[in-house]
């Protein structure tokens, strides 16, 4: 096998092939950097930093495991003790943590290598990952739009080919709406199976690390050793992560909400058209449609956006220059210091929710707004609830449109927060979450559809991402038709 | 129109757990400077916060000795201030669901305590310290030492139940006793492992409603507590007798030169912003957790202080200072436990606090020296008769050097050759009887002839008794004649 190929592979092939011999830790590793990566980098821009060294030395210690040589990028946001993580933010510039992420740490153990770290809007507060310090990332299948975000360099990193895998964190949709961009998987765990340690917080009762990846059964392997609990991580869950190893296994007798209330005005046709496409797929596939009318919380956005910020507000506090990252030189008193470092160390972007969120906990609003907004949320986990005693998985939009220009909305923040409209439901109730790609769109852009599952329901999740792939196709659930997928073609 | 102080305290306990409150770095004293850090102690981008339970067990030994209402499921939350010693810029603490609710702490002599009301106790962390070096020729920096932040506290708030500072010294003092008592803490002021803020406020003498209240911060002694108090409360009493109104201030007491400056003002007070703290769950304290503790809970110092009057006739005061440490209790009542109860108080109270003070010791390194078996052993014999005091005061000093008993000591030292002090006496009548003009000189208060008789009775003894009972033999004799006492016929002597 030539490193030419190796690329294309899925992440269980890949290891497959270093683990009997057939190719080196470092060639696999390599592979993708000599091979798209030298094409696509450059204008994609999905990486925020890489260090041949650090490849190197990764690939010569990685343990034969079950993810022998592969490749994998990881968000910005996670900490990793030989690459810097700076979150996309200048307040961070040039840290480097003392240690590894648990997620990290394991997929290491697994023999996975880090193959760089993904570009992300600024704390991963964006949906275009325009809100990056070192400069956008761009749409592999269309370099004039967003990739998505806040993990747009993460998702981009897979769909060109750079890796076959990448970890990025959602937070109100910042795997699901880049991965649907992108056209790749991007699945959001239930909140607490894949532990948080590590993870720069951006709101800690949201923040979920996410998977990435080209292919269901490469998804289901990163989840299946990344997921459990973690003690360093009190908000882990307790228990047995859910198995699945029955991602193959279809969707027989599964029934679909088909909550149709939701993209009858606001969505493009595209993305409704999609929507059909999935439906029919998952019906091929034995699963039932059921239709009704759901309405998760009129308030979900506004809910979302309180308490995000609030929560960010307070986790950001620490980035004042004081210990580490950027520090206003030469200021006159510590007042100024502080003021100075983060007025120049955060985005414009960051600025705006630090302060949304240090108003909604103020004296005299908190109950106003942070506890009202905690009612809400509790609702909204009640009318998911409530949904799943009436289906197993709900299907709806990952984004209410297709991937959008760069500078679109960059100027337009209530349009860019409402591209998180059907996201962030699922952080909200904690439940998992995955975007799949359907056909693409007639302009050749990537199309996708969010499903949403119960708690601990990644199982159900993965088998309908699966089903997905082989576009409902019985014959084709095994795992031998891993290979398809919609490559990008460079304009 | 007469004032009277309202005074609360906020009461700052560091825990004597091995770990910090949300991580594993050790909560030590005096390690070199950041020695002791890990990324969530310094609040690094990603560390999460793990609660310690061996601090929360602490914090129910010393809720459920106070009386507290427990709650099943607490809430941690974020207090947010910006300051270089705080990593995160908030600290994790407790704010409307804290751990511990009301409760009291008795204060005062078994029988006649006050009973001094608490509101709540709750679980928080420590900070880092700053300092701020002056060195010649630099521009003025400061360092922060983060060994201490992440540190377990316990913070007590009483209710405003003080009426005068000297209650105040005297509830610091109890509480301190409480949670060495309970193994809580160190309870060392000078340390900083129990600090103490005070809100203080005048109203008129009969008035409910309280008047404005300042804030008296690092009031790191008892007696800075009773002090800074004192000079508070004058300063606000001059103000009100002028007609001028107190203003709400947060006050720094500087001991030293009794002196109180305004940290800061009512416009300065922080907004803290509490909410919940997100990475931690509910600290939740089911059923039998909280039965486990109260089972481990050891008698308590009041409760103990009324069982050693009731049971060894101690007076009030002698069973609190008994009282006053567990380990000194336990001595004591061990030592009692084989003798007479009031005369073991008395040797472990004067003889035993004597060698602690003297040699800097603790009870327990002195309990290691001497076993309270042992004192309790000479006790007894002294209550026996067997042994004059004076005597026993000489074997007690050999017990703190020497290992054996009482009988061990004695011929070791040559005077259980002549049979103890018992035997002694005949020597010593003799050659009083000897000697009547040097017993004479003796009592005239010539110590050098009183040299003159030791050596006389111990060329009799051949040597064997020990130089110092012979003196306080003599000594004693002659004490009883010139009392007007019938000296007692030394036998073989016909009158």
């Amino acid at each position: 096998m030539t490193g030419r190929e190796l690329w294309r592979l899925t992440a269980r092939a890949l290891a497959a092939a270093v683990r009997a011999g057939e190719c080196t830790a470092l060639e696999a590793v390599s592979a993708g950097w000599e091979g798209p990566a030298a094409r696509w980098e450059r204008e994609v821009h999905a990486i925020a930093h890489s260090d041949l060294e650090a490849r190197a030395a990764g690939a010569g210690t990685a343990p034969h495991g079950p993810l022998a040589g592969v490749p994998i990028v990881v968000k910005d946001n996670l900490c990793t003790c030989d690459y810097p993580t700076t979150c996309g933010s200048r307040v961070l510039a040039g840290y480097q943590p003392p240690y590894d992420a648990t997620v990290v740490r394991r997929l290491r153990e697994a023999g996975g290598v880090i193959s760089g770290k993904g570009n992300m809007d600024e704390f991963a507060m964006g949906s275009s990952t325009e809100f990056s310090c070192y400069g956008p990332t761009r749409n592999p299948y269309d370099l004039a739009r967003v990739p998505g975000g806040s993990s747009g360099g993460p998702a981009a990193a897979v769909a060109y080919g750079l890796v076959p895998l990448a970890l990025g964190s959602d937070t109100g949709g910042s795997v699901r709406q880049p991965g649907a961009f992108c056209g790749v998987i991007g699945l959001k765990p239930t909140y607490g199976r894949l532990s948080r340690y590590g993870l720069v917080a951006f709101a800690s009762s949201l923040d979920q690390v996410g998977i990435l990846g080209r292919h269901a059964g490469d998804v289901a392997l990163l989840y299946a050793l990344l997921a459990g609990p973690d003690p360093l991580d009190a908000t882990s869950r307790p228990g047995p992560p859910p198995d699945v190893g029955g991602w193959d296994g279809g969707v027989e007798g599964l029934r679909f909400g088909w909550p149709a209330n939701l993209w009858r005005e606001g969505v493009d046709a595209e993305v409704v058209g999609g929507l059909e496409e999935a439906a029919a797929a998952l019906e091929r596939a034995g699963a039932r449609r059921v239709p009704f009318d759901f309405l998760p919380g009129e308030y979900a956005v506004a809910t979302y956006y309180l308490l995000a910020t609030a929560e960010a507000s307070s986790n950001l506090a620490r980035f004042d220059g004081v210990r580490y990252g950027h520090r206003a030189p030469k200021s006159p008193d510590l007042h100024a210091l502080y003021t100075r470092s983060r007025s120049a160390g955060l985005g414009v972007e960051v600025q705006r929710r630090v302060l949304l969120g240090t108003y909604a906990l103020s004296a005299g609003y908190y109950d106003e707004y942070y506890l009202t907004a905690q009612r809400a949320r509790t609702r909204i986990r009640r009318e998911y609830e409530a949904a799943f005693s009436r289906c197993d998985l709900l299907l709806m939009p990952a984004a209410p449109t297709l991937p959008f220009r760069l500078g679109e909305k960059l100027d337009d923040p209530l349009a860019m927060y409402l591209s998180d409209i059907f996201t962030l439901g699922a952080n909200l109730a904690g439940i998992p979450a995955l975007s799949a790609p359907v056909t693409p769109a007639a302009g050749g852009l990537p199309r996708a559809v969010q499903l949403l599952g119960p708690d601990d329901g990644e199982g159900l999740l993965l088998r309908a991402a699966r089903a997905l792939e082989v576009r409902g196709d019985r014959a084709r659930l095994d795992r031998s038709h891993e290979v398809e997928f919609t490559w990008p073609t460079k304009r | 129109m007469a004032h009277e102080a309202v005074i609360g305290l906020e009461c700052h306990i560091q825990l004597r757990t091995r770990g910090k409150m949300f991580c594993g770095c050790p909560a030590e004293f005096g390690a070199a400077p950041n020695a002791n850090v890990c990324p969530v102690c310094l609040g690094l981008p990603g560390a999460l916060p793990r609660a310690n339970h061996a601090a929360v067990e602490a914090a129910l030994r010393l809720g459920l000795a106070l009386g507290c209402a427990i709650r099943e499921e607490s809430v941690f939350a974020r207090k947010h201030y910006f300051y270089p010693d705080l990593p995160k810029n908030y600290q994790i603490s407790q704010y409307d669901r804290p751990l511990c609710v009301g409760g009291a702490l008795p204060v005062g002599d078994a029988g006649g305590e006050r009973r001094y009301e608490l509101e709540r106790l709750h679980l928080e962390e420590d900070t880092g310290k700053s300092s701020h070096p002056v060195r010649a020729g630099d521009r003025p920096f400061s360092l922060v030492d983060f060994n201490r932040a992440g540190v377990p506290l316990l913070e007590l708030v009483t209710q405003p139940v003080f009426r005068e500072p000297a209650e105040c010294a005297a509830f610091l003092a109890a509480l301190r006793r409480l949670v060495r008592w309970l193994d809580v803490s160190d309870g060392d002021m000078e340390k900083g492992q129990l600090r103490c803020d005070a809100n203080v406020s005048l109203r008129p003498v009969g008035a409910a409603v309280l008047g404005v209240k300042t804030e008296l911060k690092n009031l790191n002694s008892i007696r800075g507590v009773e002090k800074g108090l004192a000079a508070e409360i004058i300063r606000q009493r001059r103000l009100l007798e002028a007609g001028n109104p107190v203003e709400q201030a947060t006050l720094l007491y500087d001991v030293e030169h009794d002196r109180l400056a305004v940290m800061r003002s009512k416009e300065d007070a922080h907004d803290y912003r509490y909410f919940p703290e997100p990475d931690l769950p509910l600290l939740r304290v089911e059923g039998p957790v909280l039965e486990a503790a109260r089972a481990r809970l050891p008698e308590l110092p009041w409760s103990r202080a009324a069982r050693l009057v009731a049971r060894h006739g101690l007076s009030a005061r002698d069973a609190s200072v008994l009282s006053e440490q567990r380990e000194l209790a336990d001595y004591y009542e061990a030592c009692a436990a084989a003798a007479d109860g009031r005369q073991a108080a008395s040797w472990v109270m004067t003889e035993v606090l004597r060698v602690l003070h003297e040699r800097a010791v603790s009870i327990v390194d002195f309990a290691a020296r001497l076993p309270a078996i042992r004192l309790g052993g000479l006790v007894a014999r002294v209550a026996a008769k067997d042994i004059p005091r004076p005597l026993a005061k000489q074997v007690f000093a050999w017990m703190l050097e020497e290992a054996g008993g009482v009988d061990d000591l004695l011929a070791r030292h040559g005077v259980r050759a002549m049979g103890a002090a018992t035997d002694l006496r005949p020597l010593v009548l003799e050659v009083l009887l000897e000697h009547e003009e040097a017993a004479a000189q003796v009592l005239a208060g010539s110590t050098r002839t009183l040299d003159f008789l030791v050596g006389q009775v111990m060329r009799k003894s051949r040597g064997q008794a020990a130089p110092q009972v012979v003196r306080e033999l003599l000594a004693a004799e002659l004490a009883r004649r010139s009392a007007g006492e019938f000296p007692p016929r030394a036998p073989g002597f016909a009158p």
